[in-house]
């Protein structure tokens, strides 16, 4: 094995490994994503204690519960009289992973503390629960979008760089059509037109389809050249000769010399698509409250009083890097490895 | 006769001034004295400015066609009125006017006015000018937005010149504190806008790009430039009528400079960093960043409690007819039970609302008067606390059930949901929506909460009525009912729930509709305040409203603001403009 293939594998593992956790949100996410502590808004990350005031250390860490400081809204204390040791697969609430109904959480501490590890957001909800959760809908959006997408661009692009001719210049034409259009600005006319009270899933999978749809133009164009450079090659004229139809010499001979750039295409896309739902939700367009996104998270952003004083908000921004370096990495591994290939 | 004495005017306090002593007066004689009024405020020094920040441009400098907030802020500081309510005891006191008179039976005031006063290009000012402004704002062509208010008993006030200083004023019903009318009833010069008005050509007059020399007012300040995109100057006015104990001609301040600065958040910048003066209605976000800084700050902040603005969830109670929007019109079978609307009023957490949204600044609300409105709250009205389980009761027993996973359902079996919209703009109102999903969720009922923009949330509102529940709010400009018969009148067009309607739709419509109209031209105090009672009373009871929180008056200003006493009535921090100064000398940063 190559050291491209091996990189290959190892981004993209990792890859699988982060989009099957968001699957296992509602289980690592101690708490319900729309659960409102509402004498805890605007909560700094709960503090994780090894050591307790009397020096005593214990291996397990543990929580104070935090109370609100008489006359503030925003500043807390810890209540230290007694210590609430951090519990694995403890009890709390409903969630569904896949259809399937459960209660147990990965960790999370007895009630009445509460262990925020990332804080709250304004109504006292935990901001890394609605970070898992969010990203089932962010990441998952990414590559859903994607999908359409490519599937899209290849479908027309194959169509177009096979058949040639009058296909090809109309799909082409309206290829260039959509590359020219202003993809923002598409898709907030396109959300202002849409129903206004939907459901959040509805508009979720609207949210897909449609910065999906409008992304299928430059996919096309590369696979329509590959096409058209594959389908001169000696191998398929010979096929050609001994009778091969349209379709089988598609399928056998002229797609599969794509699926590298459709790969690498995927990786590079999956990322902008991610952040198209991100900017889109940021407007106020997106998925809508309380369900969370990455993007409606950051929202709360936009305001001074938020950007100034609470840090733990801009976690959400904060972790899309390392999710986007991943996607590119695993991009440029395949990309070397296409064309390892081909020489 | 009851006899309106001037309480400002401290005995024989007729200043002759000779007119040489005030800048830039014209040399030709003052023959008369003039009847200055005299401020009791702290004695201050001339000299300085101050840059007050606003959310747009405005669009004219005409007062009478004037329709937007924004232009208003900037024009009240030019023009002047009869009789004006005294921002901070929220009584109406003489202005323009030395005193007034009202007949026994209520319908004749006698006014009569300051001697010797000039316009602010040095112009006198008599009776003649009076009577003009008030044809003008009774003049249906100039679309003044006074002349609802001044039209009683659906006729329009009749302005009569007695003598040069002396103006009459019929009404063609007794109407209950008339002389508030007065107030913001701007006194136009004749001799520059007459040829306007009989041209017709009124709304044209005093547009952004009018040379200064063509405007005057009776205001602190006068017009002087306009920078488009970035600024707008008013001067000191040197013919201004009030003075301070020391004899000083107000205002103490030279200019007013006011910036256009869209965004709430780049207000609260520019005011931290001192770029901007002054800083009125701040949210409660603003207020508290800026708090941060404590008393090392250079500028003082002040909550002034709760204000005269109320916020509301209200459902569409329009008739929709039979064929259009058949899903509301069936949903409005929940919407009009006054149990099913006490329910969502029982369920709603508006202590939640004061600490999260407004961060303790506000106080919640069971009534349609807030606590800022000392004069007119009916304390009597009850404030039930939040109790789910009463609410549930009251669904039970107007037949809704939960089903085994605790959604609720209407008798016909179909679930309890519906949508709130409110407007995108306003991050509060979001944030209210928010909470009250989340009440509701408690109760079993879904809802999605939609922002729209606002133009077209008034669109749904008022016109199409494509909408089911609402968040919003409404303000009242000076704390008196007749203020808001547009709202309490069923057949008025804020009349939010179900505007316009050709006759009320319910008992109890009717009942406030009475009850509002006696209000109005009943003279004792006492009796009026009575009949405002019991319209509290039936609103708080039929909750065509559910009243949420009435938010706190957030102000702040520079420390070295001397004067600065801000108000719960609007304008709430230049409402004494004129008194404004500086206590140090400042270098003076924009031009």
């Amino acid at each position: 094995m190559s050291a491209a293939s091996r990189q290959v594998r190892a981004w993209a593992s990792l890859l699988v490994i982060l989009n099957a956790s968001v699957v296992f949100a509602g289980f690592i996410a101690p708490y319900a994503p729309n659960e409102q502590n509402r004498n805890l808004p605007f909560a700094g990350p709960t503090r994780l204690h090894f050591v307790e005031t009397t020096g005593q250390f214990h291996l397990r860490p543990f929580v104070y519960l935090v109370v609100s400081t008489p006359g503030s809204v925003d500043k807390y204390e810890e209540d230290r009289s007694r210590r609430y040791p951090v519990r694995f697969l403890i009890r709390g609430a409903r969630y569904t992973i896949a259809g399937f109904a459960a209660d147990r959480h990965l960790f999370g501490v007895e009630e009445p503390a509460k262990v925020f590890l990332f804080g709250t957001d304004q109504f006292g909800r935990d901001v890394f629960s609605r970070l898992l959760v969010g990203a089932q809908i962010s990441l998952v959006a990414g590559v859903l979008a994607a999908g359409l997408a490519l599937s899209l661009g290849v479908a027309l692009g194959a169509l177009a760089g096979f058949y040639g001719g009058w296909t090809d210049d109309a799909v082409m034409r309206i290829a260039e059509l959509f590359l020219a259009l202003p993809w923002l600005y598409l898709l907030l006319a396109v959300r202002s037109v849409l129903p206004l009270h939907i459901d959040p899933a509805r508009a979720f999978l609207l949210l897909v389809t449609v910065i999906g749809f409008v992304g299928w133009a430059r996919p096309a164009r590369l696979i329509r050249g590959m096409v058209l450079s594959a389908k001169r090659r000696d191998h398929v004229l010979a096929a050609r000769a001994f009778g091969a139809t349209d379709m089988y010499v598609l399928r056998r001979h002229v797609l599969p010399q794509t699926a590298g750039v459709v790969l690498t295409q995927l990786a590079v896309l999956v990322p902008r698509y991610i952040l198209a739902e991100v900017t889109l939700s940021f407007f106020g367009l997106g998925v809508a409250e309380p369900v969370p996104s990455w993007g409606n998270m950051l929202a709360a952003v936009q305001r001074y009083d938020v950007l100034t004083s609470y840090w733990w908000m801009f976690l959400p921004g904060i972790a899309l890097s390392p999710v986007f370096l991943l996607y590119y990495a695993l991009a440029n591994a395949l990309h070397e490895h296409t064309a390892l290939l081909s020489s | 006769m009851k006899r309106v004495v001037e309480r400002l005017l401290t005995p024989a306090l007729l200043i002759a001034v000779a007119c040489a002593a005030v800048a830039g007066a014209p040399q030709r004689a003052a023959v008369r004295a003039e009847d200055l009024l005299v401020s009791r405020a702290e004695i201050g020094r001339p000299g300085g400015q101050l840059v007050i920040n606003q959310h747009a441009e405005p669009k004219t400098l005409n007062p009478v066609t004037a329709v937007d907030s924004v232009s208003g802020e900037v024009i009240k500081n030019t023009i002047a009125d009869l009789i004006h309510v005294n921002r901070e005891t929220q009584r109406a006191e003489p202005a323009l006017a030395k005193a007034w008179t009202m007949s026994s039976d209520g319908r004749r005031y006698t006014v009569t006015l300051r001697q010797g006063l000039r316009f602010s290009d040095g112009d006198p000012f008599d009776a003649d000018d009076v009577v003009f402004s008030f044809r003008v704002h009774l003049d249906e062509k100039a679309h003044s937005g006074q002349r609802d208010l001044l039209t009683i008993g659906g006729q329009p006030i009749a302005v009569r010149k007695i003598d040069q200083h002396t103006v009459q004023f019929d009404l063609a019903e007794p109407r209950a504190g008339a002389e508030r009318l007065f107030d913001g009833v701007a006194i136009l010069p004749r001799h520059l806008l007459e040829r306007f008005h009989t041209e017709g050509r009124l709304a044209d007059a005093w547009g952004l790009s009018t040379p200064a020399a063509q405007m005057a007012g009776l205001g602190p300040f006068r017009f002087k430039e306009y920078v488009p995109g970035e600024r707008l100057v008013l001067e000191r006015n040197p013919y201004y009528w009030k003075a301070d104990r020391s004899g000083t001609r107000l205002p103490y301040l030279d200019r007013l400079v006011f910036m256009p600065v869209t965004s709430d958040d780049a207000q609260t910048m520019r005011f931290q960093s001192g770029e901007a003066d002054i800083a009125s209605k701040m949210t409660a976000a603003s207020f508290d960043v800026l708090a941060k800084a404590g008393q090392a700050a250079p500028y003082k902040l002040v909550d002034l409690g709760a204000g005269l603005d109320y916020s509301f969830l209200f459902f569409n109670l329009n008739d929709l007819g039979s064929s259009k929007l058949p899903d509301t019109a069936r949903k409005q079978g929940w919407f009009r039970q006054v149990a099913f609307r006490q329910a969502i009023s029982l369920a709603i957490d508006r202590e939640a609302i004061v600490r999260l949204v407004y961060r303790g600044h506000a106080t919640p609300l069971w009534g349609h008067v807030p606590p800022g409105n000392k004069v007119w709250i009916n304390r009597s009205i009850p404030q039930p606390a939040r109790s789910l389980d009463r609410a549930r009761q009251l669904l039970r027993a107007a037949r809704f059930s939960s089903k085994p996973d605790g959604t609720l359902v209407d008798q016909r079996g179909d679930l309890v949901e519906f949508s709130i919209v409110t407007n995108a703009g306003n991050s509060e109102r979001v944030q209210m929506a928010t909470i009250i999903q989340d009440d509701l969720r408690q109760l079993g009922i879904n809802v999605h909460v939609v922002t729209l923009e606002l133009r077209a949330l008034v669109d749904r509102l008022l016109k199409t009525h494509d909408y089911e529940a609402c968040v919003l709010g409404l303000g009242n400009a000076d704390g008196n009912p007749n203020t808001e018969m547009n709202v309490w009148l069923s057949s008025g067009a804020t009349h939010l729930w179900s505007p316009e309607q050709s006759r009320p739709a319910t008992p109890w419509e009717a009942e406030i509709d009475t009850l509002m109209r006696r209000q109005l031209t009943t003279l004792d105090p006492t009796a009026r305040k009575r009949l405002y009672d019991k319209v509290q009373e039936l609103v708080a009871q039929n909750l065509p409203f559910i009243f949420l929180v009435s938010p706190n008056v957030l102000v702040g200003a520079d420390k070295g603001l001397g004067n600065f006493r801000p108000a719960v009535l609007d304008p709430h921090t230049l409402w004494n403009v004129e008194e404004l100064f500086w206590r140090q000398k400042r270098s003076s940063g924009t031009p």
